[in-house]
């Protein structure tokens, strides 16, 4: 039986660098049959061709709703699918919720076996969200910056300020206002567009 | 004190009540700070309002039994105090089909006895000169939209699981599906009906009340713990809930619920397809063809929102016919417990009692509906997969 060797894997995401990020997660942890799903349509027949013991969605995948057909006795449906956990793991469910990802086993992987692919995946999922934060924050520092730089120049022509003088004014309107400088520095500019 | 709850919805116009409950004010005059989380999936609002990210959730009403249950995943008790919507589906077929079943039809196209009879006879022709079958499409296996399609095919001496095949889609992607010929129907809520056939791509054959008189629809579930824990909160909830169907019931209202609903974070679509949906007033063809109904989708109107055992009976009798779980007076009784008149009556002071549908839902087909004897109900239906 497969899944007494390395069972295999399928990871349905439409995000490519989530699923690399997972995929070589799992190939260095030795589990080597990963396959990645990133068309959605048709997706059991997809499934069901590449016959898994193991299939991981994000929870962001509208899709999701469809792996649940595989729970029902169908014709259409080759293999039973099992839940990942039994009634009294809801700690793991919760994890995995928590990290955005779900995971589906099929009938016959022992309970063992299935729990460092999911801490793998939780883990993994985990430092992707991080990363994306990242992303974002330093994406939205850099625009904060772009907006305060144009705001910064609208005060020293109507103010006749300097470049530091308009910084510190925004500043401490921001801090009196309890808003972050980026806000103040779009009003700013909200403002000068609106009465050009 | 303020109490603060984030609660789960699908963009979908049956959660008007809810979507309309907190962006009017109602959940805050009642001292509720809600915020509305928007879900791509039935099993994220299932698994978020089981594990507690989710105090509250806009629910297909079988999840809410099948979870009590523990069909389909893990058993969590759910209560359902409150109807978001009585019926508010339609079964959409392409143009094709729409050809083909009409070319069949013998009688009146809104009967629903009447179509069924002639897919039967397409089933039947497709199948002789070797075609593919029929690809149905719905929106999970514990969902109205399934066991309504599966209702009315079976009524005609379709099989829903040898002679067509019924997939699961998530809505947003059956209009696609539908115009790539991936599917050739699909039974699904507002919007996405109107969508198919305002781009051409879909033909609106029934309504489901053509179907079933009163069809509960989407409730909002809560834990059952969570509600023995918060009887004053869910009783807020309920009374903010009330208020929302009550305005959105006002015809003069409906623009603006329209608008609040279409808005990009909630349901996202055009106000004027949502307010048909409200109004009951749908374009049906390309064509440009209108139909009006007076109970496309009931939100608090005519007792729509006061929950019923039976609807909950019912919904559970389709389970056990086809063959998502074997028959058993225990489950039935925790089928019927999930739907809650008494919490529902608590927080409003009074009972509003539907006067339609003697049974409480008025099938157009086989006997009318006894809780007392499901066993008895389901002997009168030809087809079906009960387990032994």
């Amino acid at each position: 039986m497969s899944s007494e060797t390395s069972p295999k894997i399928v990871i349905v995401d439409e995000s490519p660098i989530r699923a690399a990020i997972l995929e070589e997660g799992l190939r260095e942890a030795g589990f080597t049959g990963v396959a990645h799903i990133r068309e959605m349509h048709n997706l059991l027949a997809r499934i069901y061709a590449l016959d898994p013991d193991v299939i991981l969605i994000d929870l962001e995948n509208p899709s999701r709703d469809v792996l649940e057909q595989m729970f029902q006795v169908s014709r259409a449906v080759r293999r039973p699918i099992a839940m990942f956990v039994d009634q009294s793991d809801s700690a793991s469910i919760q994890a995995s919720v928590d990290a955005g990802v779900s995971a589906y086993i099929v009938d016959g992987l022992k309970k063992e076996r299935i729990k460092p692919i999911l801490d793998l995946c939780i883990s993994r999922f985990n430092a992707f969200s991080k990363l994306q934060d990242e992303l974002d924050r330093a994406k939205s520092a850099l625009e904060d910056r772009k907006v305060i730089d144009r705001a910064k120049g609208i005060l020293m022509k109507l103010k006749g300020l300097t470049e530091d003088e308009a910084y510190v004014l925004m500043r401490s309107t921001a801090m009196r206002e309890k808003k972050k400088i980026g806000e103040i520095a779009q009003s700013i500019l909200t403002a000068s567009e609106l009465l050009k | 004190m303020t109490k603060t709850l984030r609660i789960g919805f699908i963009p979908l116009v049956d959660a008007a009540a809810l979507i309309v409950a907190v962006d009017k004010g109602f959940c805050a005059a009642e001292g509720l700070d809600v915020t509305l989380v928007r879900e791509v999936s039935w099993s994220n609002v299932r698994d978020k309002l089981n594990i507690g990210l989710f105090d509250a959730a806009h629910l297909l009403a079988p999840v809410a039994i099948a979870s009590s249950l523990g069909l389909g995943h893990v058993k969590v008790p759910i209560v359902a105090p409150f109807n978001l919507g009585l019926n508010g589906n339609a079964i959409t077929v392409s143009p094709a089909l729409h050809a083909a079943i009409m070319s069949e039809m013998e009688g009146d196209p809104f009967d629903p006895m009447a179509t069924a009879l002639a897919l039967a006879r397409v089933v039947a022709a497709r199948r002789k000169s070797g075609a593919e079958p029929l690809t149905f499409g719905m929106t999970f296996p514990f969902s109205t939209h399934n066991y309504q399609l599966r209702f009315w095919m079976a009524a005609g001496g379709v099989d829903p699981d040898e002679d067509v095949r019924l997939v699961v889609l998530p809505p947003p992607y059956m209009v696609d599906s539908l115009a790539n010929g991936h599917v050739d129907a699909f039974c699904v809520g507002a919007p996405w009906n109107s969508v198919a056939v305002d781009l051409g791509v879909g033909h609106i054959l029934h309504f489901v009340s053509d179907i079933l008189v009163r069809a509960v629809e989407k409730v909002l579930a809560v834990r059952q713990d969570w509600s023995e824990k918060n009887p004053a909160v869910l009783a807020a909830l309920i009374r903010a809930h009330d208020r929302a169907a009550e305005f959105i019931e006002q015809p003069h209202n409906r623009a603006e619920a329209a608008r609040i609903l279409g808005a990009p974070e909630r349901i996202g679509v055009d106000p004027e397809v949502i307010q048909r949906t409200l109004d009951g007033r749908l374009k049906i063809s390309p064509d440009g063809t209108l139909r009006e109904s007076n109970r496309y989708l009931l939100v608090g109107r005519q007792g729509a929102a006061r929950p019923d055992p039976a609807q909950a009976a019912w919904l559970y009798a389709q389970m056990v016919r086809w063959g998502q779980t074997p028959i058993s007076p225990e489950a039935l009784k925790v089928a019927m417990a999930v739907f809650r008149p008494d919490l529902y009556d608590a927080a409003l002071g009074r009972a509003a009692k539907p006067t339609e549908a003697s049974d409480g839902i008025g099938a157009f087909a086989g006997p009318a509906f006894d809780a007392n004897d499901i066993a008895g109900h389901l002997a009168a239906f030809k087809i079906g997969r009960r387990s032994p």
